[in-house]
């Protein structure tokens, strides 16, 4: 199988804290790749230093078989990357449609704004926001604007999807409907890390999880192992209520 | 969409212009011609800064100063080197847009008020050097050979030309706010204005497309100056980088609706004509600039999407369109 991306010894340091330590993996091309630990781990870090917002003292990040450790963000989308974000972040005066041609244009595909237009409302349609595409990004409520960050990555038809809590603040009949566009995405051929603190969502849709806890990368494994990975649990113990999760979920 | 849906967002912004290019035929009064000037030069001046403030979210408060560079640049090219006035008009673009290249690749990576600043920064040492310039005049300028306008049938016909050619530009402005506006590279603009980060994460290489935007603002203001100081005959640096002008472009263009095609246009209309009567009136004629000034700080305060950004936000209709 190929490689898509390969994290090698990354360390970010902001200041005097080390927000990631020589963190390793590999991602083949087409599986579900999980990103947990407790809060302030530093997973958001670890999604801004692989797509070029920050860029890491140590280590390399080679995406698709070509070093991008010191790129632009705006090169690696264009090369196939594309993220949401876990504080989301709509271009509030523009329509959704608007938003969503953004990614079409300026991502991994470069369409013209007619076609940009035509997936823009594909994409709207297989994240339900159809009904909101002429509104205004700024009027929809958090979980819509979840679901936008999503319409806007997919939108770019990438290799690599980069999902940053986007279950957060959704409720069940909705988590449901996002875990299984989540699949849906995945058997379109795009590999995807997601950045989760649902547990049973992890663990029921991730091949493989990487566990992350002070910016050390604690445990790697499939979920059966990394649930019952002492050295996990105990840095869930730190945070009770995620163990609480975990165990619920066992 | 219906097509006149689709055009009418170009075809309102330039039929006040043809109106304003009618408006002294029909009334035959040269002051007329004079007052429709001044409009039309600031529709001109307005549509552009637009570019870079309305679409891109970048405030400039200088933005005059390519007004008076390639105002300098074209005049001196009519008046001491025998150019034409085309030619003239064409290099002060030209000049004006390699100054916004070579500036936007030093002060387009600050943000905010920061940029904000560095324009002012850019006018004041601009104006302090062209002071200091022997070959443009030093500060008492350059004057033009009267001789020059019978080239153009002498000087009232050129002044007649004049006008002409600045609605010619005014038209340009508009023509080319409107096709950026909508085209991909505006849509990559309006993203960099909502939120520069996540533009560039979605792929928008912002510092190429913040630069062109900036080129682009500036091209027609240096057209404009060098037609401006055509027309009154001299130059000087006093006239040329007035940091006043730049703050009134600022009140048109907030107060008419930044990132609209219509938006500077009824701006400037409505700004001049404002002006027009405060600088006649005996209360107002010398706390004009206080005026704008209040003006600005009541847009800012009440109405930040000025007036046509007020109406878009109205109705999904007019929000069509209103460009
Ligand atoms: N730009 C920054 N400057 C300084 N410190 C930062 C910056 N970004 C993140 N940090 C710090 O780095 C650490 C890791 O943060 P990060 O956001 O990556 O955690 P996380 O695992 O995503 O947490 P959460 O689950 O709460 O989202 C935290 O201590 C955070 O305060
Ligand atoms: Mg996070």
């Amino acid at each position: 199988m190929t490689l898509l991306l390969q994290v090698q010894g990354v360390t970010k340091r902001f200041g005097g804290l080390q927000a990631l330590t020589q963190v390793t993996f590999d991602l083949p091309a087409g599986e579900i790749f999980g990103l947990i630990g407790p809060n302030g781990a530093g997973k958001t870090t670890l999604f801004n230093t692989i797509n070029g917002v920050y860029h890491p003292e140590e280590g390399r990040i080679v995406f698709q078989g070509k070093d991008v450790t010191k790129m632009k963000p705006y090169y690696l989308a264009k090369m196939g990357m594309a993220r949401t974000h876990q504080i989301v972040r709509p271009l509030n005066e523009l329509t959704v449609r608007e938003n969503v041609m953004v990614g079409a244009c300026f991502g991994h595909e470069n369409q013209h704004l007619a076609s940009a237009a035509k997936i823009a409302d594909e994409v709207l349609d297989f994240v339900k926001l159809s009904s909101r595409a002429d509104q205004l990004a700024g009027s929809l409520n958090v979980a819509q604007k979840k679901r936008l960050e999503m319409a806007r990555a997919l939108a770019s038809h990438p290799r690599l999807l980069l999902l940053d809590e986007v279950l957060a603040g959704l409720n069940p009949s909705e988590i449901d409907g996002m875990i299984q566009m989540i699949l849906d995405i995945r058997t379109q051929g795009v590999t995807i890390i997601m950045i989760e603190h649902l547990m049973k969502a992890v663990m029921n849709v991730s091949d493989r999880i990487l566990v992350l806890d002070y910016g050390e990368q604690i445990a790697e494994g499939n979920p059966k192992e990394i649930a019952s990975d002492p050295k996990v649990i105990e840095a869930y113990l730190g945070d009770p209520k995620l163990a609480e999760r975990l165990m619920e979920d066992d | 969409m219906r097509n006149w849906q689709k055009y009418i967002g170009i075809i309102i912004p330039l039929l006040v212009v043809a109106g304003l290019m009618l408006y002294p035929t029909v009334t035959g009064k040269a002051a007329a011609r004079e007052t429709a000037f001044t409009i039309l030069k600031a529709i001109a001046l307005a549509s552009s800064l637009n570019i870079l403030l309305g679409y891109t979210g970048y405030v400039s408060f200088g933005h005059i100063v390519f007004f008076g560079f390639g105002g300098y640049v074209g005049f001196y090219l009519l008046s001491s080197q025998g150019a034409s006035l085309w030619i003239a008009i064409l290099a002060g673009g030209l000049s004006s847009g390699i100054l916004a290249f070579l500036l936007g690749k030093a002060i387009l990576r600050l943000r905010g008020a920061y940029f904000a600043l560095a324009t002012i920064g850019v006018n004041e040492a601009m104006k302090a050097f062209i002071n200091n310039f022997d070959l443009f005049g030093g500060p008492t300028g350059i004057t033009l050979n009267f001789k020059t306008y019978l080239a153009y049938g002498g000087a009232s016909k050129a002044l007649e030309m004049a006008f002409f050619i600045v609605g010619g530009l005014a038209c340009l402005a508009i023509i080319m706010s409107y096709v950026i506006r909508t085209s991909k590279f505006g849509l990559g603009l309006l993203a960099i204005r909502e939120n520069e980060d996540a533009a560039e994460v979605m792929g928008v290489i912002a510092p190429d497309a913040k630069t062109w935007a900036y080129v682009l603002s500036a091209i027609i203001p240096g057209m404009i100056g060098v037609l401006f100081f055509f027309k009154n005959g001299n130059v000087e640096p006093h006239d040329a980088f007035p940091l006043h002008a730049s703050i009134e472009l600022l009140v048109m263009v907030m107060l008419g609706g930044q990132g609209t095609v219509l938006g500077p246009i009824l701006g400037a209309f409505a700004y001049q004509g404002m002006r027009g009567y405060l600088v006649t009136s005996d209360f107002f004629k010398d706390i004009q600039l206080s005026v704008s000034g209040a003006l600005l700080l009541i847009i800012v305060l009440f109405i930040p999407a000025g007036a046509v950004g007020w109406l878009r936000k109205r109705s999904e209709l007019l929000r069509r369109v209103l460009a």
